[in-house]
């Protein structure tokens, strides 16, 4: 929206001090300070917004299209749902995925999964998801993937993950069968 | 936005664990940093000047000199910076493209000086941002011109043994300083060029009478020696053209240049006359083809540079041209049908139909105002129209000569762009081109205020003539040449004011041409303020005002009996007592009708300028 665009450029966010974020994350003072020089230097306003998430999603994954992941990122990031992230936002978000536990993490994607955040994965919103991966991949991936594999894809995921079979999917539902898959787990350490 | 993706690669990392539950296979870890140090900075010492960044920045482009392990042949390690012996005024934009990932083009800088720069550094040019890219292309391209032409020029006083018959033909054609033929040879065409104009002219007058028989041109009574003169010329014409078309290096280019369309329309005529003599329908066609032989005098661009410029700035504001005869007859349009619609009423009206007011619009609007056309109720508008000329008159030629020609100067301040000077006020952006469009401004106005004054001034000459001799039977309205017996045989009185008129009109008309042609001679302008010329100008409309309050009347006018009938003078109702025969007079000013003096309260707004 235009008015929220002028209110951002207009007003300029600072970051609460380096100490209290050094505190608050996981993350050193020098990692912070270059985290916070790429913020800036994209944002000099002290918000990113949906757009430009989109915009340096779409600078990683050029043959694919990138903006509906990248629109459920942002959501994901922007925990307060004001339609913008502060650096604070993005600072501890980075720092769970980053430096967070496989409890932390696992509880972050599971959130990120869930869409309209009432706590339950259904089909519906996973076929959004795993359909937006898919786009951001593109056409040029290798094996070339049919029509037909993102939907195949979230039934086996469903399989695996709805253990009472009711059609959703809770955190402890989610929690649960990631950490019996090993294999999965190797990237959360 | 390049420079700092890099920045957000944590932030797509984490982000990429948002997949992995979904994915079937586990993403490959990510590949840890080798030799990853942390970050530093750097310290730059560029002639003196000291720049500091962070090694990462410079280490964006590495296929660049600051981003390699090139710059470490430049380490000084007793004061541990790096340091550069170039220029630091570059050195600031080339720096700001690794921070910024946008490399910009400084207008100040010289073009050559910034692409051993860059050279230097190993930043390709094309990567310059979109911002600067067209003035960068432009100018390199000036410089390549003008390197170009100093490199012919040496080259022209080389000699080159090994060129062909043909192409040292060529080369005198086109240059005839390479060799004393090759100048005897352009100096004899011109000459013959000159004379066949000349003869041309000299055919039509009249020569005296030959016993017996009326009054012939010279061209009739001479006929023989005419022939054999052009005959003489066309000759010449001919062999040069051949001349010229079998030395040409691309004859299928010649052919299709202008100069030899022009050779050719020259000689066409002549020839076609020969064929054509003994055929009797066609000998009025032929006639006017000899019209054709005009363009003989388009031969001499050739041998004039001026005229060349001349041609190649028409032909490159061809477009502004163009817009300019088309607002022209929108407003003509305009005009002759709000003129027709508003006469419409009157029965005694001359403006039968819209294409018949459409001279009197193109007469009004050109300043000629003939005046034999007139409405007769709403004599306000033509007056307003006037006005309205007079802006117009300001805008249109004052403003058209000037940009068309400095786009072809040479001058080192110019910016590149050829139609930089599109109307007097367009955004500069260097302060010398600021200037330069100002003193062109300023002289454009003086000129075109000039103009105007002038204007006036053969008006009041008008106004003074009519005082002058008031017609003794109406002494409270002007001078009315019908009602003198002997029509407008005014005496010299008349004669003197056409004259001076007719004068003052091909005065301020040269003046136009100056600024053209100190452009062209790249004499620096001379700032002079219009705001003077401006207020003498409206002092003097307002003096007309003051003079003649009175002056309402439509009717006054001549009547060139060159124009056709239908545009002949009414009567006039107002003031009887003229008689109906048109007036006329002869002489060689005959083409040229007295203008009357505006007055009245239109004049009001013509001050606000």
């Amino acid at each position: 929206k235009i008015e929220d665009e002028l209110e951002m450029t207009m007003v300029c966010h600072r970051p609460e001090g380096l100490e209290q974020l050094e505190a608050q994350t996981n993350f050193t003072k020098r990692e912070l300070q270059v985290l916070y020089r790429g913020f800036k230097n994209e944002c000099p306003s002290g918000v990113v917004n949906e757009e430009t998430f989109k915009q340096i999603y779409a600078q990683f994954f050029p043959h694919g299209d990138a903006s509906m992941y990248a629109h459920y990122l942002f959501h994901a990031f922007d925990t307060t749902q004001t339609g913008s992230v502060k650096f604070e936002d993005f600072v501890t978000a980075l720092s769970i995925l980053l430096r967070g536990t496989v409890h932390e993490k696992l509880r972050w994607t599971f959130n990120l999964y869930d869409i309209n955040k009432d706590g339950y994965i259904n089909k519906e919103e996973m076929m959004d998801i795993v359909k937006a991966i898919y786009d951001m991949m593109g056409k040029y991936t290798y094996p070339v993937l049919k029509e037909d594999t993102p939907r195949q894809h979230v039934d086996i995921f469903f399989q695996k993950m709805d253990k009472n079979k009711d059609g959703i999917v809770t955190l402890d539902e989610f929690l649960e069968s990631c950490q019996e898959d090993t294999r999965n787990l190797q990237f959360f350490y | 936005m390049a420079a700092g993706v890099a920045a957000w690669l944590p932030f797509a990392r984490a982000a990429a664990i948002g997949w992995m539950p979904v994915a079937n296979c586990p993403m490959p870890l990510a590949p840890a940093d080798k030799n990853k140090r942390q970050d530093e900075l750097i310290v730059l010492n560029v002639s003196g000047r000291r720049f500091q960044t962070w090694r990462t920045t410079l280490e964006r482009y590495p296929d660049t000199l600051l981003g390699s392990t090139e710059k470490e042949f430049f380490f000084n390690e007793d004061t541990k910076e790096y340091f550069f012996d170039r220029d630091p005024e570059v050195f600031r934009c080339v720096l700001n493209f690794y921070r910024t990932g946008k490399l910009h083009y400084p207008r100040y800088e010289c073009i050559s000086a910034y692409d051993d720069e860059l050279a230097f550094y190993g930043i390709l040019p094309e990567i310059i941002g979109d911002c600067c890219y067209e003035e960068y292309k432009d100018r390199k391209r000036e410089n390549a011109e003008r390197l170009m032409d100093d490199n012919d020029s040496e080259n022209n006083q080389e000699s080159m043994p090994s060129l062909s018959f043909r192409q040292t033909m060529w080369r005198a054609f086109e240059n005839p300083h390479t060799s004393t033929l090759a100048l005897v040879f352009y100096y004899v065409t011109g000459f013959f060029i000159a004379v066949s104009v000349i003869t041309n002219v000299v055919e039509t007058v009249p020569c005296g009478t030959v016993p017996g028989s009326k009054e012939l041109p010279c061209g009739e009574r001479y006929s023989v020696a005419f022939f054999c003169l052009d005959t003489a010329c066309v000759m010449i014409f001919t062999v040069e053209y051949l001349l010229r078309l079998f030395a040409a290096p691309s004859r299928y280019r010649f052919i299709r240049s202008v100069m030899s369309i022009i050779d050719v329309v020259a000689i066409m005529p002549y020839y076609i006359g020969l064929v054509m003599t003994n055929n009797e329908d066609v000998s009025g066609a032929f006639v006017t083809l000899r019209v054709f032989r005009v363009f003989r005098i388009f031969k001499f661009s050739r041998h004039s540079q001026g005229l060349r410029i001349l041609g190649y700035t028409l032909k490159s504001c061809a477009s502004e041209l163009g817009f300019l005869l088309f607002s022209l007859t929108m407003a003509i349009i305009i005009f002759a049908t709000v003129m027709f619609y508003a006469e419409k009423g009157s029965s005694a009206s001359k403006f039968t139909s819209i294409p018949a007011s459409f001279w009197y619009t193109i007469v009004t609007m050109t300043t000629l105002g003939l005046f034999s056309l007139l409405p007769y109720f709403s004599f306000l508008l033509p007056q307003m129209l006037k006005g309205s000329v007079a802006l117009s008159r300001l805008s249109l030629k004052a403003t058209l000569p000037f940009p068309s020609s400095s786009a072809h100067t040479q001058s080192p301040t110019n910016g590149s762009h050829p139609k930089w000077a599109r109307m007097s006020g367009s955004k500069m952006s260097s302060l010398s081109e600021v200037r330069l469009t100002s003193k062109i401004e300023a002289f454009s106005h003086c000129s075109a205020t000039f103009y105007v004054l002038s204007g006036c001034f053969q008006q009041s000459l008008a106004d003074s003539s009519f005082f002058l001799s008031p017609d003794p039977s109406h002494p409270h309205l002007p001078r009315r040449p019908s009602s003198s017996p002997q029509g407008l045989s005014c005496g010299p009185l008349l004669t003197d004011e056409l004259r001076a008129d007719v004068l003052s009109e091909g005065v301020c008309s040269s003046w136009l041409w100056l600024p053209s042609l100190c452009l062209l001679s790249q004499d620096p302008l001379m700032s002079c303020s219009a705001r003077p010329g401006r207020s003498i100008w409206a002092l003097h409309r307002m003096g007309c005002l003051i003079r003649h309050p009175q002056w309402n009347q439509p009717e006054v006018g001549f009547v060139n009996p060159s124009v056709p009938e239908i545009l002949s003078l009414p009567s006039s109702t107002a003031s009887g007592g003229s008689t109906n025969s048109p007036p006329t007079f002869q002489g060689p000013w005959s083409g040229v009708l007295a203008k009357q003096c505006p007055s009245g309260w239109w004049w009001v707004p013509a001050w606000g300028i």
